[in-house]
């Protein structure tokens, strides 16, 4: 690696006194040598700096954030992760409502928007005809490219009239009177709620997770796939036993890509959910979540408690995506020891 | 801070830059409030054509506007919720009233005009509670005979972002209301005890014009550009009133103006046969001592130029100029309070 290849050497061949030359020459190669080891130790460190460049700007926001809400994370302690009273006026928070509201939207995001972001990858990449794979890949990439506002836009102005008029009347008369269940489809249909930010944030990571999906299920090696059709599975067999297992980790981590996504997801949420700081239980009645409340609220807070109560709902939510980032690292790791253990 | 300070002058010397030949133009900035913005802009555009002065007005909030004028980033600062005598102090700023707007509740009914339905102040407080919940209430409808009242669910639509519009408001709203100003309060956000929350007054006016049933409240200018039902409402001279220019005017000329107390007054509930209950001053804040005496001179100039001749064009965007007495107290206050690093009046 460290030869430099260019040095023409041939040269000295030419050169009437070769017994000085041959010394220039090492020379000249040593220089270069130590010229591109030097290069090598420079480029090394520079990629470390970036590397290393991450991790600080990392620690660097955790710790402005923590020194920061201190003045929230002094005068409630930890009562404020179960406090659902919000009340600038009275300088009384809790962030119960925007966890409940942040976990909640994001579980109905995800139990909508797995199905049919599986769906679509083995749609694409073991039944689709040849020529409707690419069409079919491109529009789903789009989607992803669309900015979350018009997301939001949409939601509020097509979605929600629709939804309200059509669906939430059904949901609430087929669920309604159903004890248990029924209790979370109660109140007036009003189109904009928890569910319905469910449902958006489902659109929205619908193209992150399937095209994170059909990208890893594509890097299943034909021989495989061919070896069990040659045994006589049928295509939900391989796709079960052979692709699946196969892909885990890219699965999970498209999965987890999307509900990072869905957790941290600001405008279009705040279009739909309602931004209420009440607790509810029903689906239909309008929330908050951790971003939309820092969205709506923090431009006009005034007063170091209510700054600080924000900033700590902004560290909670960091919090919140490291917890769901470590538990996926954990379950892969627990899933290849199982995998170990079995072979 | 740092960076929007160094950003601003960087802006500054471009723009210096580029007025060169313009003898002594100079660019003032302000930030804050978002309800005067339109007006500030259409000031500031017909002030640089007069003057050759420009203003750069960023509409990032009262709170915002409040922190950008302590920390010296801008010029002045802007905010609808006016600071207390004590707050002022704190920071030896000075604040006084620019421009007069109103807050008209609106509504969504089927077969319901403008100015058709008649409200209360303590029946909207009990609206916004949640305790009136229907739209058939014997107590709307003994405010409103002969209106056909539909037996429809109140949707209550409230501001989820902090606003001085919100806190005009549930300023009506704690004066009008005991059980409002012991359970909720008077500030730019509130705890909401019903409804949902739009951000913005746009977010407040898509959720009242999409859901049949709902009443909101929107700046006066959002409700007639967008032709929205708004109510009547009962003053405190027991007259039902329409939010209009004349109401608003009624209002200010009754407010109870005093430079000691930096200006500090909210017009909600004023006395007067014509006065519309929930109007609102928006407030300008400056330091006291300037570093820049040259910056705040053009400042005061232009806020004196706009008190001249910017009462049409504030009228034309559906707000009211301050009336001519309180604008003497103004100026004269600025000539009082003031100054320059060596303790000379500013203007």
């Amino acid at each position: 690696m460290r030869v430099s290849f260019r040095s023409p050497n041939n040269k000295s061949v030419m050169n009437p006194s070769p017994h000085s030359q041959a010394t220039t020459g090492s020379q000249r190669r040593a220089a270069r040598v130590g010229l591109s080891r030097l290069g090598d130790v420079l480029f090394e460190n520079v990629t470390r700096l970036f590397a290393t460049l991450v991790l600080g700007t990392l620690l660097a926001i955790l710790a402005s954030l923590v020194v920061t809400s201190l003045p929230s994370l002094k005068t409630f302690g930890l009562g404020f992760l179960w406090s659902d009273d919000w009340d600038p006026v009275r300088d009384q928070f809790g962030a119960l409502v925007p966890i409940y509201g942040t976990l909640v939207s994001s579980l109905i995001a995800m139990l909508i928007a797995l199905p049919i972001s599986f769906g679509i990858a083995i749609f694409l990449t073991e039944m689709s005809p040849i020529w409707l794979k690419r069409p079919l890949g491109t529009a789903i990439e789009l989607l992803a490219a669309i900015p979350s506002i018009i997301y939001g836009m949409w939601g509020l102005f097509v979605f929600t009239p629709t939804f309200s008029k059509y669906v939430q009347p059904m949901l609430i008369a087929v669920f309604g009177p159903l004890p248990g269940i029924g209790r979370l489809f109660q109140g007036p249909p009003m189109g904009i709620g928890m569910l319905t930010a469910g449902i958006i944030l489902a659109i929205m990571v619908i193209p992150f997770i399937s095209s994170v999906m059909r990208d890893v299920f594509e890097l299943v090696p034909a021989v495989l796939k061919e070896s069990a059709y040659g045994l006589g599975a049928t295509t939900w067999e391989v796709v079960w036993k052979v692709v699946l297992p196969y892909t885990r980790t890219g699965v999970v981590g498209g999965i987890m890509l999307g509900l990072g996504r869905a957790l941290g997801e600001t405008m279009a949420v705040t279009f739909v959910i309602g931004n209420a700081q009440r607790l509810s239980t029903s689906l239909l009645a309008p929330g908050n979540s951790i971003a939309s409340s820092l969205a709506n609220e923090f431009a006009e807070a005034v007063g170091d408690l209510y700054t600080s109560s924000l900033i700590e709902l902004g560290l909670i939510l960091f919090l919140i995506t490291t917890i769901v980032l470590a538990i996926a690292k954990l379950l892969l790791l627990r899933m290849g020891r199982l995998e170990g253990t079995k072979a | 801070m740092f960076l929007s300070s160094v950003s601003r002058r960087a802006g500054l010397a471009l723009l210096g830059t580029l007025v060169l030949a313009q003898a002594h133009a100079l660019d003032i900035t302000g930030a804050g409030a978002t309800f005067p913005y339109p007006i500030y802009a259409k000031w500031a555009e017909a002030y640089k054509t007069a003057s050759g002065n420009g203003l750069n007005y960023q509409s990032i909030g009262s709170g915002g506007g409040i922190k950008q004028i302590k920390a010296k980033t801008v010029d002045f600062g802007a905010t609808d919720k006016p600071l207390t005598k004590a707050e002022l102090d704190k920071d030896q700023l000075l604040q006084w009233p620019m421009v007069v707007g109103g807050v008209v509740p609106v509504v969504n009914l089927q077969g319901i005009a403008s100015g058709q339905i008649k409200l209360s102040g303590a029946l909207l407080a009990d609206i916004y509670l949640g305790k009136v919940k229907k739209w058939n209430d014997p107590a709307i409808a003994a405010l409103n005979k002969g209106v056909a009242l539909p037996n429809q669910d109140i949707l209550v639509v409230s501001r989820s972002d902090g606003s001085g519009t919100t806190f005009i408001f549930t300023n009506y709203l704690s004066k009008v209301s005991s059980e409002w100003k012991d359970k909720v309060g008077n500030d730019t956000s509130v705890r909401w005890p019903a409804g949902i929350n739009g951000k913005g007054n746009e977010g407040v006016a898509s959720y009242v014009r999409q859901q049949s049933g709902a009443i909101g409240y929107v700046e006066y200018a959002y409700a007639l550009q967008n032709k929205m039902t708004y109510v009547q409402l009962k003053n405190r001279d027991g007259q039902f009133v329409a939010p209009n220019d004349k109401s608003f005017g009624a209002a200010a000329a009754n407010g109870n103006w005093k430079a000691d107390a930096g200006f500090y007054e909210i017009l909600t509930d004023e006395p007067g046969k014509a006065s519309w209950p929930i109007t609102g001053a928006t407030f300008i804040l400056m330091h006291k001592t300037q570093e820049h005496p040259d910056h705040a001179k053009v400042a005061l100039d232009f806020f004196a130029w706009a008190y001249v001749h910017g009462g049409k064009a504030a009228l034309a965007l559906d707000y009211i100029p301050m009336p001519d007495n309180v604008v003497k107290l103004v100026e004269s206050e600025w000539k009082r309070s003031l100054k320059d690093a060596s303790g000379k009046p500013v203007r």
